[in-house]
């Protein structure tokens, strides 16, 4: 009697156990198909329109031959820009809350509110700097792109920097203390020098979470057909050049929008690789 | 403090110039103090800057519609009549679809990849979902405006709104012409696009769970499932609920991956396939072409209606996440 109810239960619990067990191998198939989908489209229009012209030529007007060369320029100027100056405030940002603040009431606001600004939608933050920089000056320029840009850095370098000065241990800093060095030394000499890997991953992940960046650029750069180094006014730039040309009703325009998918993706892909090497090279 | 206690110690035999060396760099010490401060207050300013300066920006459109704004759904550029209702129930309605796809698939990925996925397999598949979450969302945007619409609207779409022809409620729900684009192909994408990031956060909120609980439960003899029904999800679950609350915030204010397919229009519509707008579509859509004071300004307001939206969803992310992490580390320290 009680061996069959027994027998009944165990029945039971290998059965949802299979089933579940199921049914989530299927969720991880299934999300994996749609990822792997997505990949081999972006891999094949991406490469079919991909040639040495899409580095060397300009934009093109609707029908004829060219590039995205004054987009790339664009985006790798103010990328550049953008990280220069977003990055050592970020880096001071994340001492402060590592080393002289670590449990200070301020250090917990600036925790509290740079997780905000990491997930917040970047459109707010075009908003912001249309609000605050293009409505002021009167023009849509390529400096508010960095200074839109500049805003999306800083947390992201702000969060690495502070996670990897914890990682080193304390042992360090109370060693280079003892021998009587002030603490702006300590930190300067000693854990900035064991935590450069990792502070380098957080500017790497940086610009990989800018370079596809489109929604603030949109609303503080516009675009520009031509090649301009004029950082005053409108530039091209890649993710605002393919969301032109992917709702463009032009076939050629749809497959450089492809070209600069693939080279967006590359390039982030390339850069997380990296970090990623960087930081297992730290664990080691 | 370590400055002037060296200075003290050992004045007596000092020469002039160490002297000035240590008072040097006691004052290079504050001067660098200073700095980090100022660095950290600048995240501050920048957050309590956008606030304010949005508000500004949104001032003349408070002004005009008042309370009318969020509840009216018209949205008419010629007339300066504008209401944000569309926009946000579009915001909201793709958010959630997108959510209720993408939660229970992207847990059940972080389950197979702690508990069932061969060990050899795990490392690869893990770092491929990472790095997929770090792919931009034009990506995304593209290929559903290329791919995935066109393919919805000639295979899957006309076949549902024929099987679905008089059944009452299925028939508003999904009925409606097949453009392909629309409100159900942008919570697609979405959904597509924060899967990664949700099993990325599940499976990392999954590791925190001590060894020793599981496999406390496995020597009582329970299978695979309840281990990760009674232990795991119970222990994880404010992690977990943080890291979805997280993946909705980003679904909130996603932009592009939405703007290409979602077909922006301001009106609300009873099926989840015809064309809507989210309040960052409408954003990305009309700004830059918008003319006049009061357009601008109702689009800004927008912003801030999201802001608001996005800061209470990742605001209570972040406690979600606080109270796991200080469970975890009361446990296993």
């Amino acid at each position: 009697m009680t061996t069959t109810i027994n027998r009944r239960i165990y029945n039971g619990r290998k059965r949802s156990n299979g089933f579940f067990l199921c049914l989530s191998t299927f969720a991880a198939v299934f999300g994996l198909i749609w990822l792997a989908l997505i990949l081999y489209s972006l891999f094949y229009n991406g490469f079919s329109g991909l040639s040495l012209k899409v580095f060397t030529e300009m934009t093109p007007p609707p029908g004829q031959d060219g590039g995205l060369a004054n987009a790339i320029f664009g985006s790798v100027v103010m990328s550049l820009i953008a990280v220069t100056a977003g990055t050592p405030i970020g880096i001071m940002a994340g001492t402060y809350l590592a080393e002289y603040g670590r449990y200070s009431w301020l250090s917990d606001v600036v925790r509290f509110i740079n997780d905000i600004l990491l997930s917040a939608p970047s459109i707010l933050i075009g908003l912001f700097i249309y609000v605050i920089i293009v409505a002021t000056t009167h023009t849509f320029s390529g400096w508010a792109g960095a200074a839109a840009l500049t805003v999306i850095v800083i947390p992201v370098v702000v969060r690495t920097t502070e996670n990897m000065l914890l990682l080193v241990p304390n042992g360090l800093r109370e060693a280079a203390t003892a021998m009587g060095a002030p603490r702006a030394t300590v930190i300067k000499a000693v854990t900035w020098r064991a935590a450069r890997a990792g502070m380098l991953t957080g500017i790497l992940l940086a610009i990989a979470r800018i370079s596809g960046e489109t929604a603030p650029l949109l609303l503080t750069v516009l675009s520009n057909q031509f090649w301009s180094t004029h950082m005053g006014g409108p530039i091209a730039s890649l993710p605002v050049m393919i969301f032109n040309f992917a709702m463009s009703p032009y076939e050629d325009w749809h497959k450089l929008a492809w070209a600069g998918a693939l080279l967006i993706t590359i390039t982030v892909l390339t850069l997380s690789i990296i970090a990623r090497v960087l930081e297992s090279s730290r664990k080691n | 403090m370590m400055a002037d206690v060296a200075i003290e110690a050992t004045s007596m035999e000092c020469s002039e110039a160490k002297i000035a060396a240590v008072k040097r760099s006691g004052a290079d010490d504050v001067r660098f103090r200073f700095l980090t401060i100022a660095a950290a207050s600048v995240v501050v300013v920048l957050f309590l800057g956008m606030m304010g300066a949005m508000t500004e920006g949104a001032w003349l459109s408070i002004r005009t519609f008042g309370a009318t704004f969020i509840t009216s759904q018209k949205w008419n550029p010629v007339t300066e009549q504008f209401g944000a209702l569309a926009s946000i129930y579009g915001t909201l309605i793709t958010s959630i679809l997108a959510m209720l796809l993408a939660v229970p698939v992207g847990i059940g990925i972080a389950i197979f990849l702690t508990e069932i996925c061969p060990r050899t397999l795990r490392r690869p598949i893990g770092i491929a979902i990472e790095l997929l979450a770090g792919i931009p969302s034009i990506v995304y945007g593209i290929w559903g405006l290329f791919v995935f619409a066109p393919f919805f609207q000639e295979h899957i779409q006309p076949w549902l709104v024929d099987a679905v022809v008089g059944i009452p409620i299925l028939e508003s729900l999904f009925g409606g012409p097949p453009y392909g684009i629309g409100i159900f192909t942008a919570s697609f994408i979405v959904s597509i696009m924060i899967l990664p990031f949700i099993s990325a956060v599940t499976r990392d909120v999954f590791d925190t769970v001590p060894g020793t609980l599981k496999e406390s439960a496995y020597a009582m003899g329970c299978t695979t499932w309840e281990v990760v029904g009674h232990v795991v999800l119970p222990f994880s679950r404010a992690g977990v609920v943080g890291g979805a609350m997280l993946a909705l915030g980003r679904a909130l204010g996603e932009t592009m991956a939405v703007t290409f397919v979602i077909g922006n229009s301001h009106r609300i519509h009873g099926s989840i396939f015809a064309p809507g707008t989210t309040i960052s579509a409408t954003i990305a859509n009309e700004f830059t072409e918008a003319v006049g004071d009061v357009y601008h300004s109702s689009l800004i307001e927008l912003g801030l209606i999201l802001f608001f939206i996005s800061f209470v969803v990742l605001a209570c992310a972040q406690i979600m996440l606080r109270i796991l992490h200080k469970r975890a580390g009361g446990v296993s320290g």
